[in-house]
């Protein structure tokens, strides 16, 4: 007996959509796996109160049942926890949009993370060196510059791409790392806060340098953005010929020559689209639930978006939902290391096994399983 | 040469097949892929040194079957009999030791490598590499395939590259050669020597499973035929007794419509697309340079640039469509206008249509639906498919739709996946998106490359309504049948280099197909017009 993928005539609609409900499942079934497997060597068998392996076994059990809980749900039963989620999901889907329409045109930029620090920087610069600087123009020009300098850094792999025909893979990611240290060096150097006890920190921001509140919540502004940003997206995509190159073009670049569209220019757009809403999400983390510029201003919000483009089928629409899981997987970390003493990489791991099961799961859009039962005759062994 | 040439063409004739027991049999072989059935209960006896054809339609289940009888795919129900003993082919290496060989339509070898290597790649048991070039030059001296071990494969032509591959093969000493469409790519000459080849195979006691679409070369070289069509086995013929209008009904099921060029071209029309003096540098060392391309095609008229596969063919085509743009603006002109330095867009704004060889993937997107495959070329020529930059779907639709009534596009779903229709459908559907333009200059390639014969029927018929309408037609084929079959003017292209035009009537494919092999270029007026000045 083997197992085969057959290709099918067309795309499946139907497991699109499955995908990411089974890659869950089976991250959820990898996650009892570990927390089981890692109580059970945990346990000191040899004591007489452990209960044997058995008793490991059931304790690891009962183990992940409060780890469900403790990460899937209780952060949903409280108002105070609804609004972080709310704060952690906005970044994560602004950026996800942007590489969504990065990669249905099969140009990859893996450098979000970057694009949010060079935002991050270049939105602070007004506050920062303008301390005093008030009134309804402050902000918008804040989050200006911030997509400015998204689009900057962004602009940097895609030009090597189109003059050099490097790999924007590494030089984007790359890029990454350069970001973080400047940001790094700013927050303990020259925009360091002078009266801030030598703390890394800028100065804080404050009145109308910051997103302003919704409706007596700690949800700020910002979750409008990832609103209309969803929505131009999914208009680009649905209804425009920008929309159509893009999906041509990652789909099949010979046809989008013939087509007369330019490869070039689809790769600085995209780039320059996703390294603006990376930006955005800087400058609006800073100016937003930070308040000030830190060494560090996103904890990998950059490349979850890179999951969650994936999770939520490169469809703005569908980044949404995924994005509020995310999240929730950042807030269930936390709980999971307070509430279990759990490693503080339990959200890394949750994250990674569901981007590798939503990338496995997504064969089957294209393909289907066959179980092959091969008939074992005497004469098998003429032929092989 | 000349005279082992006459010796297999006299022994096409009154050719018996062999009485012997058979080598091969395969008994009621069916094959379901889903509900479909690809195979549906075929019985076929090859014999030993007999070649048997192997006939049908796209689509009629001749792959399948060919992919079971080499181990690749596994029969539903049915059974195989190898020398009288049911065997399981469980994969092409089992087949190859039971002695069953193949050589594929589409060559896999490294161009970058010699001969002897890509040999070596492929075979399981490790020899010095100076053993099997001595192995492989008995081997080609043996049957007729001269090859030099030590070239290396980009230097090699098609049919010298077929060689490696049919050498390959010969190394495991088969029993059965099993080949796809062996002459698809040669010239007449190199069609000739492979058929002394397999004159060679067959007194050895081998015997040879041969598809082809060409019903003249089956009459002449085979034994016996079986024939396919909807799956099934439809007959058993001598061929040498059959006509070749009937196998093709035997095919079809259905007389093949024979196409009406009853209206002349008409004389001394306007020109519509020029060329002058178009030269191009290689894009990439594997790619062939166009060197200074003349030609004309006047309103009314189709004119053909045949030419074997790999000389030039592709590196043209993207020249005239603009996909790769000259540097010089006068070295295309359509309708007038200088455009040689323009992009596709532009050209098609001109009045100009493109139809590229590959369908998947360069002419449509495969996992696009029709009605986005429609936008792929008509977005910006004023057919209302888009407007500011928004696109109209259902415009889209409608046109999609359009073009499958009136070419016949054979569909499932109303607006399906490209990819998911038969080639045949797709190239119609191809052909018929631009012809629906009713574009004044229309370059297509490989028209009816890989499709059945009633989808050719159609794509020609419709490329002559057009050139009679008063467009202009340039065919970019390979197939000679093709080319005498619906072109006015026939020019060769042979590395880069085009031969002049000359009208097709009166021409024979014998004499196409030395100009196709370079033999009549020093010879031809072109270039005897550069040397004298």
């Amino acid at each position: 007996m083997r197992i085969e993928l057959v290709r099918r005539g067309e795309r499946s609609a139907a497991m699109a959509y499955l995908s990411p409900l089974l890659a869950l499942l089976l991250t959820l079934i990898g996650g009892a796996l570990i927390v089981v497997v890692w109580r059970v060597v945990a346990a000191d068998l040899s004591s007489p109160d452990s209960g044997g392996l058995a008793g490991a076994l059931g304790k690891g059990c009962s183990d992940y049942g409060k780890f469900l809980y403790v990460f899937f749900i209780e952060p949903l039963t409280a108002m105070w926890s609804l609004e972080d989620l709310v704060a952690k999901a906005t970044p994560i889907i602004l950026v996800a949009i942007g590489l969504s329409l990065c990669y249905l045109s099969n140009t990859w930029n893996i450098g979000a993370e970057g694009q949010i620090a060079v935002g991050a920087i270049a939105g602070s610069f007004l506050p920062i060196f303008f301390p005093e600087a008030q009134g309804p123009f402050i902000l918008p020009a804040m989050l200006i510059l911030g997509m400015l300098g998204g689009m900057a850094y962004a602009a940097i792999p895609a030009l090597l791409k189109i003059r050099f025909g490097t790999n924007e893979i590494l030089t984007s990611l790359m890029l990454v790392y350069v970001a973080q240290l400047f940001l790094d060096w700013l927050a303990r150097g020259p925009w360091r806060n002078p009266a801030g006890h030598n703390f890394p920190d800028s100065r804080p921001f404050d009145g109308d340098q910051l997103l302003p509140t919704l409706f007596g919540t700690n949800i700020r502004i910002s979750i409008l953005f990832v609103l209309v940003a969803a929505f131009a997206a999914w208009f680009l995509m649905r209804w425009t010929r920008t929309g159509f190159q893009i999906r041509v073009l990652g789909q099949a670049p010979r046809a989008g020559a013939f087509a007369g569209f330019s490869q070039n220019k689809m790769v600085l757009l995209t780039f320059l689209i996703s390294g603006a809403l990376a930006g955005l999400a800087g400058i609006s983390e800073v100016a937003g639930p930070i308040g000030q510029l830190r060494t560090t201003v996103s904890p990998g919000y950059g490349f979850t978006a890179i999951i969650v483009a994936f999770l939520g089928r490169l469809n703005p629409i569908g980044a949404i939902f995924a994005g509020f899981l995310l999240a929730l997987s950042y807030l269930g970390g936390e709980g999971a290391q307070i509430a279990l003493g759990m490693s503080d990489q339990t959200t890394r791991v949750f994250q990674g096994m569901l981007l590798f099961f939503v990338l496995a799961c997504d064969s089957f859009i294209f393909y289907r399983l066959q179980i092959v039962r091969r008939p074992v005759t005497q004469t098998q062994a003429v032929a092989s | 040469m000349e005279l082992i040439r006459g010796g297999a063409g006299q022994g096409g004739q009154g050719r018996q097949r062999p009485d012997s027991a058979p080598l091969l049999q395969a008994t009621g072989v069916t094959k379901l892929f889903g509900s479909f059935k690809a195979n549906d209960g075929i019985d076929l006896a090859i014999r030993p040194g007999e070649i048997h054809a192997l006939l049908g339609e796209n689509g009629a289940g001749k792959s399948t079957l060919v992919k079971i009888l080499y181990g690749s795919l596994q029969p539903t129900e049915g059974a195989i009999a190898w020398k009288g003993q049911t065997v399981t082919i469980a994969s092409p290496s089992a087949a190859r030791k039971l002695g069953i060989g193949m050589v594929f339509q589409h060559f896999s070898l490294f161009e970058a490598l010699t001969v002897v290597e890509n040999i070596a790649l492929a075979l399981s048991d490790r020899k010095s590499r100076a053993a099997l070039a001595r192995e492989i030059e008995q081997i080609s001296a043996e049957y007729g395939l001269p090859l030099n071990p030590n070239s290396v494969i980009a230097d090699l032509s098609v049919g010298e590259r077929q060689r490696v591959e049919i050498v390959r093969c010969l190394l495991q000493s088969p029993e059965l050669i099993i080949m796809d469409e062996p002459t698809s790519v040669l010239t007449p000459q190199e069609a000739d020597d492979l058929f002394v080849t397999l004159d060679k195979l067959t007194e050895r006691g081998c015997a040879v499973l041969y598809i082809s679409h060409r019903l003249e070369e089956v009459k002449r070289i085979c034994h016996h035929a079986t024939i396919l069509r909807h799956g099934k086995v439809v007959a058993e013929c001598d061929p040498q007794k059959e006509t070749a209008a009937r196998l093709a009904t035997m095919m079809v099921g259905a007389e093949v419509r024979s196409l009406s060029a009853d209206i002349p071209a008409p004389q001394n029309s306007k020109t519509r697309l020029a060329v002058r003096d178009l030269s191009m540098p290689q894009p990439h060392p594997f790619a062939v340079a166009l060197d200074s391309i003349s030609f004309e095609v006047k309103a009314g008229e189709v004119m053909a640039i045949a030419g074997i596969a790999g000389n030039g063919q592709g590196e043209l085509f993207d020249a005239l469509s603009g996909e790769r743009p000259a540097a010089d603006a006068g070295a295309v002109t359509i309708d007038g206008k200088a455009c040689g330095a323009l992009g596709v867009t532009a050209r098609r704004r001109l009045g100009a249509a493109f139809v590229p060889e590959e369908r998947l993937g360069h002419g449509a997107v495969p996992r696009m639906k029709l009605s986005d495959n429609v936008l792929l070329t008509r977005h910006a020529t004023g057919d209302g498919l888009q407007s500011g930059g928004v696109i109209h779907p259902d415009a889209a639709r409608q046109l999609a739709e359009r073009i499958s009534r009136a070419f016949d596009v054979r569909k499932g779903t109303p607006d399906p996946e490209a990819g998911s229709l038969s080639g045949g459908n797709l190239q119609k559907f191809v052909v018929g998106r631009e012809i629906d333009r009713q574009p004044g200059v229309l370059v297509v390639s490989q028209p009816t490359w890989g499709v059945d014969a009633g989808a050719a029927a159609i794509i020609r018929q419709a490329l002559i309504d057009l050139a009679r309408s008063g467009s202009a037609i340039l065919v970019i084929s390979q197939d000679l049948d093709e080319v005498l079959e619906i072109a006015d003017h026939v020019a060769v292209i042979s590395k880069g280099h085009l031969s002049p035009s000359r009208p097709t009537a009166g021409l024979t494919r014998e004499e196409i197909g030395l100009l196709m092999g370079g033999v009549g270029e020093p010879t031809t007026s072109g270039r005897g017009a550069v040397h004298a000045h």
